[in-house]
């Protein structure tokens, strides 16, 4: 199976990696040239350096392939509204049917998951678990906890 | 009216500034400006003072304290950026009820992706000026004249010289693109009603209306068949 992934960043990089440990076949776009580094060595997919919001480098990294038309599309990219506009290109234009989007505000987060689009928040996820964290404490004898 | 405008560069700015103006006839508007980066947002607060607000007009709680709650009548997403203006059309519209907002294309190329997410309309310099260069050099037999860009559909008008092959040609023998249509002929300045038999004269101007992309198979129609 196939998947892209856009933008080469921490989070973009482990996911392509973990994937192809998985077995898929993943072509990763990123704008720097140096990205590629983080993939290791001897990195066994595709790297395309790009703008994930050109079209032409979507069609090289096979959006539109009819053969084998990518499963998958993870948008990482750092900028939330990049990641907004390439996931729903992706969606609406190329109807990929797997896309998840990385935002870092929960707000757009919130409104774009509203509206169809699979996003993940990792801002969400951390407020929840560094929240339960706290309330989870066991508190000393000593401390009084505020009702 | 109330107009919120996304981005203080040049395009922002002045179209605070022209809209506030007591010369511009259009008083009584109201106007808030948002500008991210700092330096800017400075200076213009010193000329707009509490008009322009400073904030990243992506995020929801910056566009609420500007009032996208109300809503504006306007939402101008002018920024330099446009995926950020995309953003900003979708969240106003989609998110807050704003019936109308227009949105600066900075790269031409990008235009697809608006079109696509359904904001219009739009306005990109590029684009403008490269119709205008079109309309003034006479290499170019076939000018753009109107984009209906929601219909999918254009306006175009081709020169038709004497050595074009429709010339004394009837509209009916014409093999026009699927879909395309003649919608008027100017001759002499004058517009023409046209139909069927209307037969095309040196010197005409041809209007037709057409699918964009088929401006080729056109011209192959009526000046090089």
């Amino acid at each position: 199976m196939k998947a892209i992934v856009i933008g080469c960043g921490r989070v973009g990089s482990n996911v392509a990696k973990k994937l192809n440990r998985d077995g898929w076949d993943v072509t990763v776009v990123d704008e720097r040239e140096e990205a590629l580094s983080r993939l290791g060595e001897n990195w066994p997919g595709r790297f395309i350096v790009g703008h994930g919001m050109d079209i032409g480098v979507l069609r090289q990294a096979g959006i539109d392939d009819r053969d084998e038309p990518p499963a998958a599309m993870v948008v990482a990219t750092d900028g939330d509204n990049t990641n907004i506009v390439i996931g729903q290109v992706a969606q609406k234009r190329f109807d990929i049917n797997c896309v998840v989007v990385r935002l870092l505000d929960p707000a757009r987060a919130e409104f774009y998951a509203a509206r169809g689009l699979r996003v993940v928040c990792p801002t969400s996820n951390a407020i929840s678990v560094l929240t339960d964290a706290v309330t989870s404490c066991e508190p000393r004898a000593a401390e009084k906890v505020p009702a | 009216m109330y107009i919120l405008i996304a981005g203080g560069g040049m395009v922002g700015a002045n179209l605070a500034r022209t809209l506030l103006s007591p010369k511009h006839g259009h008083a009584g508007h109201e106007v808030t400006l948002i500008e991210q980066r700092r330096d800017r947002f400075e200076k213009l607060e010193s000329e707009f003072e509490h008009q322009v607000q400073h904030g990243d007009a992506t995020e929801l709680f910056v566009l609420e304290r500007a009032g996208i709650a109300r809503p504006p009548d306007i939402v101008v997403a002018a920024t330099g950026d446009d995926e950020d203006n995309m953003v900003i059309c979708q969240i106003s519209r989609e998110k807050y009820g704003v019936a109308k907002v227009i949105a600066r294309v900075n790269d031409p190329r990008n235009q697809a992706h608006f079109d696509l997410l359904g904001i219009s309309p739009t306005v990109c310099a590029t684009s403008n000026i490269m119709a205008l260069i079109e309309h003034e050099v006479p290499e170019h037999d076939l000018i753009h004249l109107l984009e209906l860009r929601n219909e999918n559909l254009e306006i175009v008008e081709v020169q038709i010289d004497k050595h074009a092959p429709c010339a004394g040609k009837v509209l009916d023998k014409l093999r026009l693109p699927e879909g395309a249509r003649v919608i008027t002929v100017l001759r002499n300045g004058q517009a023409e009603t046209v139909n069927g038999g209307f037969k095309l004269e040196p010197g005409d101007q041809v209007l037709a209306i057409l699918q964009p992309g088929k401006e080729d198979e056109l011209r192959e129609v009526l000046l090089k068949e």
